[in-house]
């Protein structure tokens, strides 16, 4: 059996800038292949497996998307620093000071800033702005840069899983590799109906690679795994926070993209409910995962979208609470095993 | 269809509970409402009503959006406030001091934190709902975070004109409602299609396109007005006809329907007024992109205050849309070959639509 867990942590050493998957969509491959029907990778990227039903029903989607926010290099400047911009939602703030893997060789590289000693009084006041930042490869000039960097070379981050705490896991990706690890899990177990498990491409950039999975598996169902923000830190308003850490997954009625299948979402709260699994609603109302698409594809999915809590989000020390991330995999397990009562209710 | 009827009947539509993603109770309204008119009724997986009266000519799909603006419950205090988001756009200012209600009836005021420097400050998540409980637990037993509400703002009429919530947009459903039941005679597949999510992002329109495969397509749908003191400009009035529309920030509408359009209303002597919307989109825009393009237009309703409680339209306005659409629907073959048929697609593409 597949321990889900140290699969999560192995995913999140890997690197998959949106657009640049291989590395992700390779190991994923390697783990789901002996126990799925079909296997193949789409135009876009996307890795689709399908497991034949035992019985008949409707098609069920389940999707996580690989890829995660990362910076593409796009010009190499004056004494071989790195212009870069990023790939999906980077707070440039939180840039300062971290290492990061230039290009496919994965070169080491810094992003400095200026040294506290000789910032201004304006300096200090002004947030960090991304133009202000440079990657640093440790080249002499920009010869040697050019030399090691091509313009359009991704940079991720150079960050290795961390267990801490009582049972919480601080790491880069979290944001999807926790939905990743919980589908290749669940993709294990046989169901009655068809599942199709997709692991999409370019999530964090415009929910772009579900799109074009959607319209290939055409499901009737669809459910998103996913990671999702928390800031449940004191100063903030209880109302204010989107989630809780340790509560459970998180389950979306509402968000830029999408409103939930709400008899879905009923069902997997009954679901929760029955087997004593924790969960919580979103509060917050910002942000968008793939089932936006997935919900507008062909004549319409009925969706819904369980995330496990994650505490800085998109920076290379997101933090997640392991209780959180076994619920979700439970309760997507619990849900999909009595996802049929569903089917005859509609 | 009388007057008073059917002010009474856009009124019953208006008043129906359906913010984004919970339409059905507009649709229960709806659907009985078609009876015996059309050959077929289905409800896709979003939600979306869609009545088909059959024919051999061309799929004709008509779009209007059962749902309204809205809050979402997402946090309930200690003391039994609700804390709220939008469904759609809801402005702070106009929500202040309105009633809000819930599916099952609960009903409560919205207001806001009163330490604010500056109104300026006015936001929704400074804002909240009083449904009159005492405490967290006593607030459950009325509604639960997920609950949506929306806002009260009963129907009536004064002077022609009509002022209720919803208009936006049940006053297209109720156009689209009353040119089903006129029954009128034509050779054309006529779709009427009540859609879902139009507020939160032209959604439910996607997929009913998605579905159809019309042929050509018309949203019916309400628009803003530039005739009011100290209005923005905008050359649409209340009271002078339905208008066509030629662009909104979803759509540049397809000059094949605009011109259908226009010829239509000018031989069925149906005053109209052409409508260039700056901000603001309509199921026009998702379903002319849907699949290999579809020839997409649209049709609007003057309307004053939109998205606030108190919406108004005029009674004629909106029986010339109803007028309108007839013609656009019953408009022959001959209309259709000189606007839509163009050479590239000439008669294969007809024969086979027709067969």
């Amino acid at each position: 059996m597949l321990n889900p867990y140290e699969l999560l942590k192995e995913l999140t050493r890997l690197h998959g800038g949106s657009g640049d998957e291989d590395a992700v969509r390779d190991r994923l491959t390697e783990v789901i292949r002996p126990f799925v029907d079909e296997l193949h990778t789409d135009a876009t990227g996307n890795l689709i497996a399908f497991k034949k039903g035992t019985g008949s029903g409707p098609r069920v989607m389940l999707s996580a998307h690989m890829d995660e926010v990362s910076l593409m290099i796009t010009h190499i400047a004056d004494m071989g620093l790195l212009r870069f911009r990023t790939v999906g939602g980077i707070d440039p703030r939180i840039l300062i000071g971290k290492r990061v893997l230039v290009g496919p060789d994965r070169l080491p590289g810094v992003i400095g800033t200026k040294p506290i000693h000789l910032q201004t009084a304006a300096d200090r006041k002004n947030a960090t702005k991304l133009k202000d930042l440079r990657i640093d490869i440790g080249a002499n000039d920009k010869t040697q840069a050019e030399n090691l960097v091509k313009l359009g070379d991704r940079a991720v981050f150079d960050y290795e899983p961390v267990e801490f705490g009582d049972n919480k896991l601080m790491a880069k990706g979290l944001d999807d590799r926790a939905g990743c690890a919980v589908l290749a899990w669940l993709l294990q177990e046989r169901y009655t109906f068809d599942v199709y498990g997709c692991f999409t491409v370019q999530e964090e950039i415009g929910l772009r690679g579900a799109k074009t999975a959607s319209f290939a598996v055409m499901p009737d169902y669809a459910i998103i795994l996913e990671g999702t923000t928390c800031y449940d830190v004191p100063d903030t308003k209880e109302h204010l926070m989107s989630t809780w850490l340790g509560k459970g997954p998180a389950l979306t009625i509402m968000d830029r993209a999408v409103i939930s299948n709400r008899p879905l979402v009923d069902f997997i709260v009954e679901t929760a409910r029955q087997n004593g699994i924790p969960y919580q609603f979103k509060q917050t109302l910002s942000g968008g995962t793939d089932a936006g698409r997935i919900q507008g594809s062909g004549e319409g999915v009925k969706v819904a979208t369980m995330a496990v809590p994650c505490r800085y989000i998109h920076t290379p020390v997101s933090v997640l609470d392991r209780g959180d991330f076994d619920a979700m995999r439970r309760l997507a397990s619990a849900t999909l095993k009595r996802l049929p009562e569903l089917f005859g209710r509609t | 269809m009388n007057d008073s009827n059917f002010v009474e009947m856009i009124a019953s539509i208006a008043q129906a509970f359906g913010p984004s993603g919970n339409e059905r109770n507009v649709r229960e309204v709806i659907e009985p409402m078609l009876s015996g008119c059309v050959d077929e009724v289905r409800v896709d997986a979003l939600g979306n009503l869609i009545a088909v009266k059959k024919g051999a000519g061309k799929k004709i799909m008509l779009a209007a959006h059962m749902d309204e603006i809205g809050v979402l419950v997402t946090f309930i205090d200690e003391k039994g406030f609700l804390r709220f988001g939008n469904v759609g756009g809801v402005s702070p200012f106009i929500s202040v001091g309105m009633r809000v209600i819930f599916e099952n009836g609960t009903v409560g005021t919205v207001w806001y934190e009163e330490k604010m420097d500056s109104m300026k400050e006015l936001k929704l998540d400074r804002m909240f709902i009083d449904i009159g409980a005492v405490s967290r637990e006593e607030a459950e037993t009325m509604v639960c975070v997920g609950d949506m509400a929306v806002f009260c703002g009963e129907a009536v009429e004064t002077n022609g004109r009509i002022i209720s919530k919803a208009l936006d947009d049940r006053a297209g459903c109720a156009a689209l409602v009353a040119l089903a039941r006129m029954m009128p005679e034509t050779e054309n597949e006529v779709y009427y299609v009540f859609t879902v999510q139009e507020e939160v992002g032209l959604r439910g329109a996607r997929t009913a396109a998605w579905g159809i495969m019309p042929d050509m397509a018309l949203a019916v749908d309400v628009t803003d007005v530039g005739d009011m003191p100290e209005s923005h400009h905008m050359a649409v009035s209340i009271g002078k006809g339905p208008t066509i529309k030629i662009k909104d920030s979803s759509i540049v509408c397809h000059p094949d329907v605009v011109s259908r359009l226009r010829s239509c209303a000018e031989k069925a002597e149906i005053p109209f007024q052409y409508e260039v919307l700056t901000a603001g989109g309509t199921d026009a825009g998702s379903i002319h992109l849907t699949a290999g393009g579809i020839p997409t237009g649209a049709v609007s309703i003057p309307t004053r205050f939109l998205h606030s409680p108190s919406e108004m339209i005029s009674v004629e306005d909106l029986k010339g849309v109803v007028n309108l659409l007839a013609a656009f629907i019953q408009a022959g073959e001959e209309s259709q070959e000189e606007d839509l048929s163009s050479g590239q697609d000439g008669e294969d593409t007809n024969d086979a639509g027709e067969n």
